[in-house]
């Protein structure tokens, strides 16, 4: 067996088993949740250098949705969870239409400006619960047939969603789609000069990525059973910056780990010393972006002199 | 009494004021915002966050020291510029080689960790500052009352953001600036010491957006999160406006206050959006911004 065949068997029992390790699997699950969020972010910033500064923007909308749909209009689960996959991708259609327009730095801003519009519609939107968020979000049933209360249930399904979109973003990246994508990551004009209608690209990775981003919030929104304003706000967005930068950009397995280390550090810290995880959360991000740019997937391959 | 749209018109007027003094925060941010990115390359996330730091820096004199509002207005800027000079030589510096992403990472954990330490020190809630006495009172102008302290924070800015455009576009240390940022290389081949110019620059920028904050102490609550909400309105007026272009800065910034007072009273629930709003319009229009030449 391959070394890479053995470190993925090794995590997908470590997955499996994580239920009776002792975690609590509420905590486990919201982990899952923010590692796809962070590996859907991945998929613009690692493979195709595109910053988005708003991803929390299509984060937050689907959770509101599914939310909203599930507890308000009754709709099942999977119903609900599709309905804010929807809006996140139609949401990511509209930003990244503009957004492309432009490269780098404007493209960051852009990102950013818009994502606080969609900050700001959510926190005035009648639906939303304003301030308050929404809660009680029931997790219901898998079509009726496997009911998802119990946390044993919903782990598994939280685990398998989780696998599904990290395999179909190992799928994407490997498709000719994906080379075209780190082909305009490396040299964008050349990228054009050979034919690539790179706004085209570019746009579709970007409704993608919002739209797994919007799968990774319709989760939490059902495993915590609740929503709030801070799921579409910047700090959000800034966090899943982090978690990629930290673990790896342009790695598979870097957003994963960096969402698990910015999340228990977030979890743990934040009962110790209030307001002054932020300072933290900056300190880590200057430190990365000084010594620590490739993160710690990206050293370790580095240093193993191959991909992981 | 005349009214517009069911308005009546002292209270619409009174908003424009306060979109006007709004216009004239994002003009002078987004002045310092162009001012670096000209030479540095770098989108300085940290400028709400060194407004906020203004603001404070205002705050604490006259908590502490009993330091008088042109005191504050004097050395609050220079203070923040230090700070920021201080960054300039130990963070930044570093990245000028690497892709300009870098830079605004970089300033935005500047920004995260300055925010998170004003709001340990001193909590999240707002703080007031006074408005100084001489600038008390309003000129009563027969339709309206016009408040001493909202015309005077409008000229100020008005006249440094004049003052900046000539120093940059009319005079000779002006026209060194322009070329460094153009050809830092051929700037140094004249003997020009273009890393002392660039980290002067820095500072001379975070030194405007920390006159800005003073300049707002006594109309906007001071709090640990004014730059945070602030920045990315700026960024959406830098982006409307053109980066390249310092007029433009300037113009747009006081026009889109004007257009977000004008919103407050037709209609109040879109007033937070509508420059996002217009920023998507010109974006669609003309990619490079109005004022905006061929993008980098």
């Amino acid at each position: 067996m391959k070394a890479r065949t053995r470190l993925y068997a090794a995590l997908a029992i470590l997955g499996l088993a994580a239920p009776w390790l002792g975690l609590y699997p509420v905590f486990v699950m919201k982990l899952l949740c923010f590692a796809m969020f962070a590996c859907a972010f991945n998929l613009l910033l690692g493979y195709t250098k595109m910053l988005s500064f708003g991803h929390a923007a299509y984060f937050g909308a689907s959770a509101y949705t599914t939310g909203w749909l599930v507890t308000a209009q009754g709709w099942g689960t999977i119903a609900g969870l599709l309905g804010g996959v929807a809006v996140s991708m139609l949401l990511g259609l509209a930003i990244g239409a503009i957004a492309v327009r432009r490269q780098g730095i404007y493209f960051a801003m852009i990102t950013l400006a818009l994502a606080q519009l969609v900050f700001f519609v959510c926190l005035q939107a009648p639906f939303t619960g304003g301030e308050n968020g929404l809660q009680g979000i029931p997790r219901g049933s898998v079509l009726g047939i496997i009911d998802l209360g119990g946390d044993a249930a919903m782990y598994y399904f939280v685990l398998a969603a989780f696998a599904a979109v990290f395999v179909l973003i190992r799928r994407i990246v490997h498709s000719p789609f994906g080379q075209v994508l780190k082909a305009i990551r490396e040299n964008e004009p050349r990228a054009i000069s050979l034919g690539y209608q790179v706004d085209r690209y570019k746009l579709l990775a970007f409704v993608l990525s919002a739209s797994l981003a919007g799968l990774a919030g319709s989760l939490k929104a059902l495993v915590l059973g609740f929503v709030t304003l801070s799921d579409v706000s910047q700090a959000t967005s800034g966090d899943v910056i982090l978690m990629t930068l930290l673990g790896g950009s342009g790695t598979f397995l870097g957003p994963a780990l960096g969402a698990i280390i910015v999340i228990s550090l977030q979890e743990y810290l934040s009962d110790l010393v209030g307001a002054w995880v932020s300072v933290m959360i900056g300190a880590i991000f200057v430190v990365c972006v000084m010594t620590f740019r490739r993160g710690f997937i990206g050293e370790i391959e580095r240093r193993l002199g191959r991909r992981v | 009494m005349t009214s517009v749209f069911g308005v009546p018109l002292p209270a619409i007027l009174g908003q424009l004021m306060l979109g006007l003094v709004n216009g004239s925060f994002y003009a002078l941010l987004s002045l310092g915002l162009a001012v670096i990115f000209g030479l540095l390359g770098v989108v300085n996330f940290a400028h709400g966050a060194f407004y906020m730091l203004g603001a404070f820096a205002a705050y604490v004199g006259l908590e502490t020291f009993g330091m008088n509002y042109w005191c504050a207005l004097a050395l609050a800027p220079l203070a923040v510029g230090i700070l920021g000079i201080v960054i300039e030589r130990l963070l930044l510096r570093h990245l000028y080689q690497l892709d300009p992403l870098y830079g605004l990472l970089l300033t935005f954990g500047i920004a995260l960790i300055a925010e998170g330490i004003m709001r340990g020190l001193f909590g999240a809630s707002g703080k007031s500052y006074p408005v100084p006495d001489a600038l008390r009172g309003g000129f009563n102008l027969g339709f309206m009352v016009l408040p001493i302290y909202r015309a005077w924070v409008i000229f100020a800015s008005l006249a440094v953001c004049g003052a900046t455009w000539f120093l940059i576009e009319r005079t000779r240390l002006g026209s060194t600036l322009r070329a460094a940022g153009e050809n830092a290389a051929l700037v140094q081949a004249f003997g020009i010491n273009v890393p002392l110019i660039v980290m002067m620059t820095y500072g001379a920028g975070v030194a405007l957006a920390a006159l800005a904050g003073v300049l707002a102490a006594p109309v906007v609550q001071v709090s640990p999160l004014m730059g945070s909400s602030i920045v990315i309105v700026v960024f959406a007026v830098v982006v409307i406006g053109g980066m390249g272009s310092i007029l433009g800065a300037v113009v747009s910034g006081l026009v889109l206050g004007l257009i977000e007072g004008l919103t407050k009273v037709i209609y109040p629930e879109a007033s937070n959006i509508v420059v996002f709003v217009i920023m998507a319009v010109v974006l669609m229009w003309r990619p490079t911004g109005l004022f905006g030449r061929e993008s980098p």
